[in-house]
Order: C-alpha cells, then sequence, then structure tokens
C-alpha cells in the first residue's frame, strides 16, 4: 500500500505568506539591505559588510541610549507592576454601576493617542501655563523639565505611569476577578492573614496575566517613542534620548542610513531575545511548580 | 469544642425582605449538641449552604443570634470563631506542598513548629496523604485536592466544629464510599461537632446521627435516619427521603377509617377532625400484592428491574402509586390488588403529619 502524497495544501497557506511578505518580510529585507550597504546618493550602493554594525556596537552614543533605556524600562516596571497589582486589589469586587465607572475612569488613559499624552503633559508641567509646573514653582520647589535632567526624568515617568499603570491594573484585575470565592472562604476559615491571602491566593492566580503585563510593558517601554519626544525631545542634551529617539535622530536628522539600519537591526534583535528569555524562564517557573 | 445554639436565626439575601418568600432561611431555633454528626439534608436551594456559612461566619444573618456555648458569636467574623469548613469544590493553595497546605491553619495560628509537624503526619496518615506529603498540589487530582481540603478541615484539634458543605460532589463513586466511611471513624475518633451538608440522602443517612431536612429555607424535620423513615413529619420528608419517596394519596380520614377514592382502609389508630388538604402516606415498601378481593385494585403501568428489587409503578383511579417488590415475594403480573401495612400509615393534614 503507498499512501498518495498530495502537496497542493500548501497553497492554503499561500496568502498568508504574501501578507507576511509585504507586511513584514519585504520591508525588513530593505533594512537588511541598508544594513550592509553605503552610498554617496544618485542611487548608487556600494557593499560594506558588517562595518555598520561594529560601528553601531562600538558607538558610545547608543552605548549610552541602551542604558537610559534599561534605566528607564527598569524604573517604569518597577512602579507600574506593583502599583497596578495595588489599585486592582483595591477595586471594587462586586459587578456594578459603580464597578463599571471605575474601570472606565481608569482605562481612559489607555484610550488616548500616544502623541496627545505627550501634549497632555508637555503643557501640564510648563511653569507658565501647566497645572503641575505652576504650583511646583509656586511652591517654591525648583521644577524645569527642559533644562533639568532629573525634572526631565521624572516627567516622563510619572507621565509613562499614569499612561500605562491601566493596563496592568486591567489585567490583574481580570486575574483577580476570576478566583472563586470559595478561595477567599477558604482562607478566612483557615485564619489566614491578608498578606497570606494575597502571597497564596491572589499572586497565584494572577501570574499568567502578570507575565504577559509585564511582557507588553517591557516591550511598549523598551521602544518609547513619541511621549518622550512630543515632551522633551531628548533633552536636555541628550539626557532623555532612548534608543528609538536615537535611532530617529540618527535616520532622519542626520541621513545615516546604514548605520541606522544596522541599528534598527539590533534594537530588534536585543528586544525579540529578551522577552523570548524573559517568557520561557517565567513559564519554565510555572511547570517547576507542577 | 463547644455546644452551638441557633436562636430565631433567619436570612435573607435581600436588603428589605418583605414576604416570607424573600428570606433564604427562615427563623430557625436549633442547638448543635457537642461531639454530635449532623446531616443537613434537603434540594439545592433550600438553605443549606446558607445555615452553614452563617455558622462560620462567612455571612452575617438578618436576625437572630448565634451562641457557641452560650457565647454570642452573632458579630464575630470567621477567624475568630475557629470553626473548619470543607467546602464543595476542592480548595488548594497550588504553590505549596501537600504537607505544607495540611499546616497552613495551623501556621496561622502560630502554633510550634514540633506539633505542626507531629499533627500533620497524624491527620496525613488518617486521611491516608502521607505518602505524597512533599508533592506541589497542582497536578493532583480532584479527590486528593478534596483530601487535602478535608485534612486542612481536621487539622485543628480544637476547633468548634466542622462543617461539610456537600465535599463529596466532585469524587467519582467509589472514592465517595472511601471516604464517607473514613469521616465517620475520624468523627468516632476525634468527637468534633460535624455538621455534613447535603443533598444525597444515603450520603446524610449514613453519615449522620441525627438528619436535618431542610425545604426553602425552613427546616421541617429533625431526626435519626429510622425516624424520617418511618415517620416523615411532611409530605416532603416523606417523598425527599426514599427511593422511590413516599406515596402521598389523597384521602378523607374518619376516625380510624380511611377513604380513598371509594375504597376504605381501616387504620390502626384513630384520628380526630381533620381539615384542609388530608392525604395518606405509605412508603413503597410498606404495601404488597395481593388476590384477596377486598384489596385496593390497582393497574400496573409498569415493572422497573433495578437489581435487587423491582419497582412497580401502578394507578389506583387518578393516583400514581408505587410499590416495592422485595425478591421473595408474592408477586404475579395478574394480581390486580395491593394491601397496605396498616402500621405504618402515616396521615398528614395540610402536609403537615397530624398524630392519632
Amino acid at each position: 500500500m503507498k499512501k498518495t502524497q498530495n502537496q497542493k495544501a500548501w497553497f492554503m497557506v499561500l496568502p498568508v505568506l504574501i501578507l507576511v511578505a509585504f507586511s513584514a518580510i519585504i520591508p525588513m529585507m530593505t533594512v537588511v539591505n541598508y544594513s550592509v550597504q553605503d552610498t554617496f546618493g544618485n542611487n548608487e550602493f556600494f557593499w560594506v559588510g558588517l562595518e555598520w554594525f561594529e560601528e553601531v556596537l562600538h558607538s558610545e552614543r547608543i552605548h549610552d541610549a541602551l542604558w537610559r533605556q534599561i534605566l528607564f524600562t527598569v524604573i517604569i516596571l518597577a512602579i507600574e507592576i506593583p502599583l497596578g497589582i495595588f489599585m486592582a486589589l483595591h477595586m471594587p469586587k462586586k459587578n456594578g454601576l459603580w464597578t463599571s465607572i471605575c474601570l472606565v475612569v481608569v482605562a481612559l488613559p489607555l484610550l488616548i493617542p500616544w502623541n496627545v499624552v505627550g501634549t497632555i503633559w508637555q503643557i501640564f508641567g510648563r511653569i507658565d501655563i501647566g497645572l503641575l509646573g505652576y504650583t511646583l514653582d509656586q511652591l517654591g520647589i525648583s521644577y524645569n523639565y527642559t533644562q533639568d535632567t532629573f525634572d526631565a526624568w521624572f516627567t516622563i515617568i510619572i507621565m509613562d505611569v499614569w499612561h500605562w499603570t491601566s493596563l496592568v491594573l486591567l489585567l490583574s484585575y481580570a486575574g483577580l476577578r476570576s478566583i472563586p470565592d470559595a478561595y477567599y472562604q477558604a482562607a478566612k476559615i483557615d485564619q489566614a492573614s491578608r498578606w497570606s491571602v494575597f502571597r497564596y491566593i491572589e499572586l497565584p492566580k494572577m501570574k499568567g496575566v502578570l507575565i504577559i503585563a509585564i511582557l507588553l510593558r517591557f516591550m511598549d517601554s523598551f521602544m518609547i517613542y513619541t511621549e518622550p519626544f512630543v515632551v522633551t525631545g531628548g533633552g536636555p542634551g541628550n539626557a532623555t534620548t532612548f534608543l528609538s529617539i536615537d535611532l530617529v535622530k540618527m535616520a532622519i536628522g542626520q541621513f545615516d542610513l546604514g548605520p541606522a539600519a544596522a541599528f534598527s537591526l539590533i534594537y530588534f534583535l536585543v528586544i525579540l531575545l529578551v522577552s523570548w528569555v524573559f517568557y520561557t524562564t517565567m513559564v519554565n517557573m510555572d511547570k517547576e511548580n507542577e | 469544642m463547644a455546644k452551638i445554639t441557633l436562636s430565631t436565626l433567619a436570612h435573607s439575601y435581600l436588603d428589605n425582605p418583605k414576604s416570607d418568600d424573600d428570606y433564604a432561611l427562615k427563623p430557625i431555633d436549633h442547638i448543635w449538641e457537642d461531639g454530635a454528626a449532623y446531616a443537613l439534608l434537603g434540594p439545592s436551594g433550600c438553605g443549606k449552604t446558607t445555615l452553614l456559612n452563617i455558622i462560620s461566619g462567612l455571612l452575617k444573618p438578618s436576625s437572630g443570634k448565634i451562641l457557641f456555648d452560650d457565647f454570642d458569636v452573632t458579630d464575630n467574623d470567621t477567624s475568630t470563631r475557629n470553626i473548619a469548613q470543607v467546602f464543595q469544590f476542592p480548595v488548594v493553595y497550588d504553590t505549596m506542598t501537600v504537607k505544607e497546605n495540611l499546616a497552613f491553619p495551623l501556621k496561622n495560628r502560630g502554633l510550634d513548629a514540633d506539633y505542626i509537624e507531629k499533627r500533620v503526619s497524624e491527620i496525613a496518615k488518617m486521611i491516608s496523604l502521607d505518602d505524597i506529603l512533599d508533592k506541589k498540589t497542582n497536578g493532583l487530582t480532584a479527590d486528593v485536592k478534596q483530601k487535602i481540603s478535608l485534612g486542612r478541615g481536621l487539622v485543628r484539634e480544637d476547633v468548634n466544629a466542622i462543617l461539610f458543605d456537600e465535599p463529596l460532589t466532585v469524587i467519582d463513586p467509589k472514592m465517595k464510599w472511601e471516604l464517607r466511611t473514613q469521616l465517620k471513624a475520624i468523627h468516632q475518633k476525634l468527637g468534633h461537632t460535624m455538621i455534613y451538608v447535603t443533598h444525597d440522602q444515603t450520603e446524610a443517612l449514613t453519615f449522620a446521627d441525627k438528619v436535618i431536612v431542610m425545604s426553602d429555607g425552613e427546616v421541617v424535620q429533625i431526626g435519626t435516619p429510622t425516624e424520617l423513615f418511618e415517620k416523615p413529619e411532611h409530605t416532603f420528608v416523606g417523598y425527599f427521603i426514599g427511593s422511590p419517596g413516599m406515596n402521598i394519596i389523597p384521602a378523607k380520614v374518619n376516625g380510624h377509617k380511611a377513604i380513598i377514592g371509594d375504597h376504605e382502609i381501616i387504620l390502626n389508630d384513630t384520628y380526630g377532625k381533620l381539615d384542609g388538604k388530608v392525604e395518606l402516606g405509605i412508603r413503597p415498601e410498606f404495601i404488597k400484592f395481593s388476590d384477596d378481593p377486598n384489596a385496593l385494585p390497582i393497574t400496573i403501568n409498569r415493572i422497573e428491574d433495578v437489581g435487587h428489587y423491582k419497582i412497580a409503578r401502578t394507578r389506583f383511579q387518578n393516583h400514581d402509586i408505587n410499590i416495592i417488590i422485595n425478591e421473595g415475594d408474592d408477586f404475579s403480573k395478574d394480581m390486580h390488588g395491593i394491601i397496605f401495612d396498616t402500621e405504618k400509615i402515616n396521615i398528614y393534614e395540610n402536609d403537615w403529619r397530624v398524630d392519632p
């Protein structure tokens, strides 16, 4: 008996392949193309091999941007994750009008476009007309995000926390809501403290959604561009120039397409790698428990 | 351990209960004797779980009081009442091992580590969990998880009462028997007051010294299994307990005579004047087929063979009558008369049993 092989089924995946090719593979190949060539204009390109990659990897400017980026991501994760969980724990537990109002209110920042968020905070922090800036100034606290590095960081971090903590909150809240009442009742019967309830019931049950929340916030914050660009433009000096801002400066501002392309690819691989490492460790941790 | 007293306790889930129907639990007065095993029996939604949650303090009653050894605990919350409760679905702390799970209630009370170790291994042995003590709990089967929940309930020595809220629902039948027998043995050994909620009559009757039958938020009868079987106080108890339940047939009762349709049955006892809805109750176990021309004439609809006995579904005029035919009973398909065992007849007036 010979099994007939019919390979026609491969045609079924063709539409997806075409779609992915146009949406991801072809644009990315253009970038790859730029990253290994140089040009003197007139659409004349010549091969430079891995030169751009070497340049980017040894560039102090990019190293600095990377450290700023890592610092920023670590800080916002350290604030947003615990804060989001804390707020989720204090959301109303029963379904009702009050719960709906709370949910809408906390979800509002998520619905605002990035550059609008940036503009809001840019104005909010101004000493002359912004509520935050004006108030701080009147209280005698020297605050100026356009000139002071600390103030610039402070503003951007608060802005990100304001914009994105809700995401962590909503995901955690969904996780919390899926815990059956019996768990809380059993904990009461067992005379567990509030902390034990959190540690042994709520946290384990939220773990799945928290992995997603951390991953999303990591990727997003690592790629942040619009909001700090609108608020500080990367300044003062280069104090808030994160990777994306630096990349855009390099590609559009200086028109160094080669290094910028190499930079993009490295950037992409870093995010991919970190996300992958992150995800596999989290998932493995989960498996070990079983 | 304590005697638990319920004093005109009632509960409604509504904020402003108006009529009786708004109450999930209608006013109840009851004393749970220290060290006894009780079963709360009733159909789903009859208020059993509500009553249980009030005793453990998970729910505050709308009115009435609850006393532990004459000490009012109505306003005390669960953690201060020192009550153990096992829920319908197993609750285990997944990140802990079996041992840590069992030790959890003791640890929370800040007990000595050596004592905890000793007590946990004792309980684990009792419910045969001792060979998996160091396993993580997630990934275990439902019945093992439920055993862990049971274990957490049993681990505290000085607990006031142990409440079980249909704990064997998710367990498969073979394990059910085993666990139920173990529970009974544990009760005899430890002597805690135990209250066992169930809608399964076999479970209730095998577990408890006293069974409390509830219907519609109301306690309809409290009694030993025999009392529930032979003298159901309410028609509900009659047909809820037994398989099939008691036959309840509208009748006219006159002194020591009961008249069903146009047929007269001589009763053992004499009854006074009865008003309202009068019914005669007789269990299928106490009816025999007969050739006697004076027997109640019936038509047989069908015979169901349940294995060790048969159930005859019969009809007398407009009334269904079920009869249990045991092996060796005198029965043939052309017998069309039945005779009641008059000693086992109960008479009901407006659903409540009347004493002769």
